[in-house]
């Protein structure tokens, strides 16, 4: 059974309809990359499946169970954590504070801020600076950190390297690529198609709202996926 | 000599103002709302416990143990019917909803109590004349003092709460973005709604020392919402110690104002709170920014 799958979603915004139909489904421990251009409809639905935006058809099954009705802050003891997009701290805390507001009692689990800080050792000397003060390598961190303190079984990236140094971005996917390897179930939203398809098991690319394109990432090519990026037919 | 003890006397009057204004910051700093019916919260509370007192024989103190959870009780429904209502419809909203709040207050108060002035002095035996003599010159009240002690010890309590609790954590997050903290679990509406009552509760107790040191009638709840919404902009909005400060700043204006002139108490109390209010206005811009931009210390 998949941990995840989404059936025929639709998401609006307003008149707007972001996500059109959208269905595919998410085995426990694979890595799942959505690429496509900005006003695709990436973000809207990494927020449908996190519960911070409504689906307007359509379902969202975790585990099985469906969760389409469920609210954002019911779904995080399900095991659903999204970090997203401009990482949204809480800037006025204490870096340590921002991954200790996550920590909750109904979902045990492994990660400790300690933990966080074995494998984001860059924010060691930072925890009791503001989080609003910290470099956006550092922010994203916090906030891959505060996602990561739910313990969750489906983590949710979205444009996690946007605005960071490439030393940042590549700081941070080693990190990630540990994550992976250790089993969390991932699903991110990635800008750099040469990253997304070195990471992901699995790769899908929109295009307005809709798949265009679904494949296992070993056997696409860069080619295949700017084809169905710019929606050349040729998907 | 008379200065230093209208300057005395003036801290002492601060933290009464500090007491009825903590509630109010509170609300402010995490939710946004400036809860114009506090005034009549404070009184409504005042009421609950003269009513046990009266009709019941319950000392105040004992009649606080319950009155102060009844009193948070009602914050949440307070958030869950009103509050969290208005909230949807913008920022100004509340401040309708909270205002109309005070005049329903106000009234059912009023058709149930009549216009008498009450106190609770006559139910807390001779606390509320005994002082202790510093100078010659110089007696404090000694439920001046206690009320200076309550109005730090709670504010200390809102600080640690805030600092050092899971709660705590979960409010200050919540203020800063309640669109963000669904995704790490926490239920934004229900932290409101803790807040709420917790200021309520607050508000209790307040309630209780207004009727203590002095008297109060269904109309008072206004008088004390100015008093302490000074003394909150004073101190700048939504930080807990500069409440304490404002609170005394206020005091200290308005005894020193009574010194000079009789009439002098309110005009030095709202003189100097226009100026700070000004001041701030013209060094940091606009108003709403003003109003935005402080958070708890």
């Amino acid at each position: 059974m998949p941990i995840l799958s989404v059936e025929a979603l639709d998401a609006r915004h307003g008149l707007l309809q972001a996500v059109r139909g959208v269905s595919f489904s998410v085995a426990e421990g694979e890595t799942f990359a959505l690429v496509g251009a900005n006003g695709a409809g990436k973000t809207t639905l990494l927020r449908a499946i996190a519960g911070a935006h409504r689906a307007s058809a359509g379902y969202v099954r975790f585990d099985g169970t469906d969760i389409t009705a469920l609210p954002a802050h019911t779904r995080v003891p399900l095991g659903i954590a999204l970090v997203p997009e401009g990482r949204k701290l809480f800037a006025g805390m204490t870096t340590e504070d921002n991954l200790r507001v996550a920590e909750r009692r109904d979902r045990p689990g492994p990660w400790t801020v300690e933990r966080v800080l074995e494998v984001f050792p860059q924010l060691v000397p930072k925890l009791k600076a503001r989080a609003g003060d910290l470099s956006g390598g550092q922010q994203q961190a916090t906030a891959i950190g505060r996602a990561l303190m739910t313990n969750p079984r489906l983590l949710l990236l979205d444009e996690v390297s946007l605005g960071l140094s490439p030393v940042a971005v590549e700081q941070l996917y080693t990190s990630l690529r540990a994550l992976m390897r250790g089993g969390t179930t991932v699903v991110l939203v990635e800008q750099d198609l040469n990253r997304a398809l070195a990471v992901a098991d699995r790769v899908v690319c929109m295009l307005e709202g809709r798949v265009v394109l679904e494949r296992a990432a070993k056997e696409t090519s860069r080619e295949e996926v700017l084809a169905a990026y710019f929606g050349l037919g040729a998907a | 000599m008379i200065l230093l003890n209208q300057l005395l006397q003036g801290v002492f009057l601060g933290g009464y103002y500090a007491l009825i204004a903590c509630s109010l910051s509170f609300m402010f700093g995490v939710m946004r709302i400036v809860n114009l019916a506090h005034g009549s919260i404070v009184v409504l509370a005042a009421f609950l416990l003269f009513v046990l007192a009266d009709r019941f024989e319950i000392s105040p103190w004992l009649a606080l143990v319950a009155v102060v959870p009844v009193m948070a009780g009602l914050g949440l429904l307070l958030q869950r019917f009103v509050l969290d209502r208005s909230l949807r419809g913008g920022l100004l909203v509340p401040l309708l909803a909270t205002f109309g709040l005070a005049i329903v207050l106000d009234n059912a108060l009023f058709e149930s109590f009549g216009a008498d002035t009450r106190s609770l002095s006559p139910y807390i035996g001779d606390l509320s004349y005994n002082s202790w003599s510093i100078t010659e010159d110089i007696t404090v009240g000694q439920l001046d003092v206690l009320i200076l002690a309550v109005a730090i010890l709670l504010l200390g309590g809102l600080q640690v709460l805030l600092s050092r609790t899971r709660i705590g954590r979960a409010i200050r997050a919540t203020a800063e973005d309640p669109g963000t903290v669904g995704l790490i679990g926490i239920d934004a509406r229900a932290v409101y709604g803790m807040a709420t009552a917790i200021a309520m509760g607050m508000a209790a107790i307040a309630g209780a020392f207004l009727a203590m040191r002095a008297t109060f009638d269904p109309y008072s709840g206004g008088a004390q919402l100015i008093f302490a919404f000074e003394a909150v902009v004073i101190g700048g909005f939504g930080s807990l110690w500069g409440t304490l400060a404002g609170g005394i700043v206020l005091g200290v204006a308005q005894n020193i104002g009574a010194a000079i002139d009789p009439s002098g108490f309110f005009i030095a109390g709202h003189v100097t709170f226009l100026t700070v209010l000004v001041g701030r206005v013209a060094a940091g811009g606009d108003l709403f920014r003003f109003f935005i931009r402080r958070r708890r210390a």
